[in-house]
């Protein structure tokens, strides 16, 4: 089993993320969990969200306490929490930044991998969400769920044009990791 | 072969009311409700269900509409929490006493003050004795096609009950998953509709709830309880029937998990279950002969069946998920009770946990085992109620 741990900001669209990727990985013919931190929301407040996903019926119902991968949306997050707290030896980080992996002080213990975001959906949505954007990083990077089950799943979440939108800020995070890699 | 969706429990229940061709719904739509009700009104209102949506100001009008729906034979449902099913307390004793069939789904949400959202079993526990079937379940596909089987065993004219199915709030209602969507034709098949025998008719006036002095009124009270019984047998009949029909069913009223052989036992409600089963199965791989005995009906309690789970283990942990103050969690006192009624007497200890949504973990359920296999060595418990994850315990 996968386990995914995502930190937002109340309003940034954290919860959809998971479930965006959790539908990914059921369109994959796996199995997957998505949920919130039981916690209060409130806009810009730090908040989790999590995605488990397996090729078995997850009966496991707790929360994600050693998540394999982490995705930040925010960096200012970084200075108010700590978000490799648990992470497995070997996990990744995928945090937007404008920085690079280097930068950041826990980059000799895990995975480090930076994407801008931010710039990427400015320009495809003409808006700083980043939640769908960075699925495009994490599908890259990772692996756990094919592209075209991304795609498909963003699809169905955000119709009409806002889901090609999209689709196309998703794209370009995937191409830029693996023109990077 | 329905189709499979990645939906939460709220929208799993509103699936299984709309395949259930409820007529009614009534609700209070402000929080603690949950989006149950949301997404029926969207079935209704995008013309996919044929049902009327009545919004009310309050959940204590919600229960009045409903009782008052179900009077005139229309399969009637609503959902609610915390706060909101203490409220409709007054008139859940109405839909109960006249024997009207209502569904109505609890998302198990803690009491306030001090204010809170999350999950507890408080709500509904403290509503056991309203007169309502209460049935708790561990998945959302399970919450969908248990509300199906609700309105079948309450509509059965031996019954005559309402019928709460409760289920955890966030890790079963904000919990997306992969859910089965059973065919209409399936569950038309299961569920034939609502006929009842008397219901209020303009043409054919009739008084209900009439003043009942005290030469009748225990009789009433009687036949209640003989109806709620019957509903033990009735329920296992519906979850088999559900299974040669559909294609999955629940073990009946209390789910044997691996008990036949096992020394240790838990009995645990709702979600909880789920992860306990994965415990289970580790610790057999390691050797010890654990079980799980998930109770699904509470009210009326399946005092024989959680006897048959039981009956062989060294000792028993229960878990609840809410506390009786001043004595210990009431599903521990029921479950004593059944033992003690078919002469058994076994070394037991009552873990309270996740009070307020506070996350149980699979550590926790561990943990548990190994208090009920010190208690099997040593012959007896040493403290009956324990605490789970206190603060101050770390």
């Amino acid at each position: 089993m996968q386990q995914i741990r995502i930190h937002g900001r109340g309003g940034q669209g954290g919860v959809t993320a998971a479930v965006i990727i959790g539908g990914a990985a059921v369109a994959d013919g796996q199995y997957a969990q998505a949920f919130p931190a039981f916690g209060a929301e409130r806009r810009g407040a730090p908040v989790l969200a999590f995605c488990k996903i397996s090729d078995r019926y997850i009966r496991n119902r707790s929360q994600v306490y050693n998540p394999d991968i982490v995705i930040v949306f925010d960096e200012g997050l970084l200075s108010v929490v700590d978000v490799t707290a648990g992470l497995k030896e070997g996990g990744m980080v995928i945090i937007n930044t404008e920085k690079k992996a280097e930068d950041f002080p826990f980059s000799n213990k895990v995975k480090i991998v930076t994407v801008d975001a931010t710039a990427i959906s400015l320009k495809a949505l003409g808006k700083p969400i980043v939640n769908t954007t960075i699925l495009g990083t994490f599908c890259a990077a990772t692996g756990l769920v094919k592209l075209g089950s991304l795609k498909k799943t963003v699809k169905e979440t955000f119709a009409g044009p806002l889901g090609e939108k999209n689709v196309m800020a998703l794209e370009e995070a995937y191409r830029q990791y693996k023109g990077g890699a | 072969m329905g189709k499979r969706e990645f939906i939460n429990g709220n929208n799993a229940v509103a699936y299984g009311v709309k395949l259930a061709r409820a007529e009614i719904v009534a609700a209070y739509p402000i929080t603690p409700q949950t989006k149950i009700v949301e997404q029926i009104s969207e079935f209704i209102s995008n013309g996919e269900m044929n049902a009327e949506f009545i919004k009310v100001e309050s959940e204590h009008t919600a229960m009045s509409a409903c009782y008052a729906a179900s009077c005139t034979g229309a399969r009637t449902f609503t959902a609610t929490s915390s706060q909101g099913l203490l409220y409709m307390f007054e008139m859940m004793q109405f839909t109960s006493g006249q024997r009207r069939p209502v569904v109505m789904a609890n998302v198990n949400r803690a009491i306030s003050p001090p204010w809170t959202i999350w999950l507890d079993h408080q709500d509904s526990i403290s509503t056991r004795d309203a007169g309502w079937i209460q049935i708790y379940v561990e998945s959302a596909q399970e919450a969908l096609d248990t509300t199906i089987q609700c309105f079948k065993v309450a509509e059965n004219k031996e019954v005559l009950t309402p019928v709460m199915i409760c289920l955890d709030a966030f890790v079963l209602s904000h919990t997306e998953e992969l859910v089965d969507i059973p065919e209409q034709a399936e569950i038309d098949r299961f569920l034939p509709p609502f006929e009842p025998d008397y219901k209020v008719d303009v043409n054919r006036p009739l008084t209900i709830a009439a003043g009942t002095a005290p030469n009748l009124y225990m009789e009433f009270r009687f036949t209640q309880q003989q109806g709620m019984l019957k509903a033990i047998n009735l329920w296992k009949k519906a979850d088999e029937e559900f299974g040669r029909l559909v294609g999955r069913s629940y073990g009946g009223v209390v789910e044997n998990y691996k008990c036949s052989d096992a020394d240790v036992i838990l009995v645990t409600m709702g979600s909880l279950s789920s992860t306990a089963k994965d415990v289970v199965d580790s610790l057999r791989e390691q050797g010890t002969r654990a079980g799980l005995a998930k109770l699904r009906l509470y009210r009326p309690f399946p005092e024989k069946e959680i006897f048959d789970a039981l009956k062989s283990a060294k000792a028993i942990g229960v878990v609840d998920r809410s506390l009786s103050f001043g004595f210990e969690g009431s599903v521990f006192s029921d479950v004593k009770a059944a033992l003690y009624n078919n002469n058994c007497c076994i070394p037991g200890v009552n873990f309270i946990v996740g009070l307020g949504g506070r996350d149980v973990t699979a550590d926790d359920l561990k943990k548990m085992y190994d208090k009920l296999q010190y208690i099997q060595k040593n012959g007896k418990a040493e403290q009956t109620v324990e605490f789970i994850g206190l603060r101050w315990s770390e």
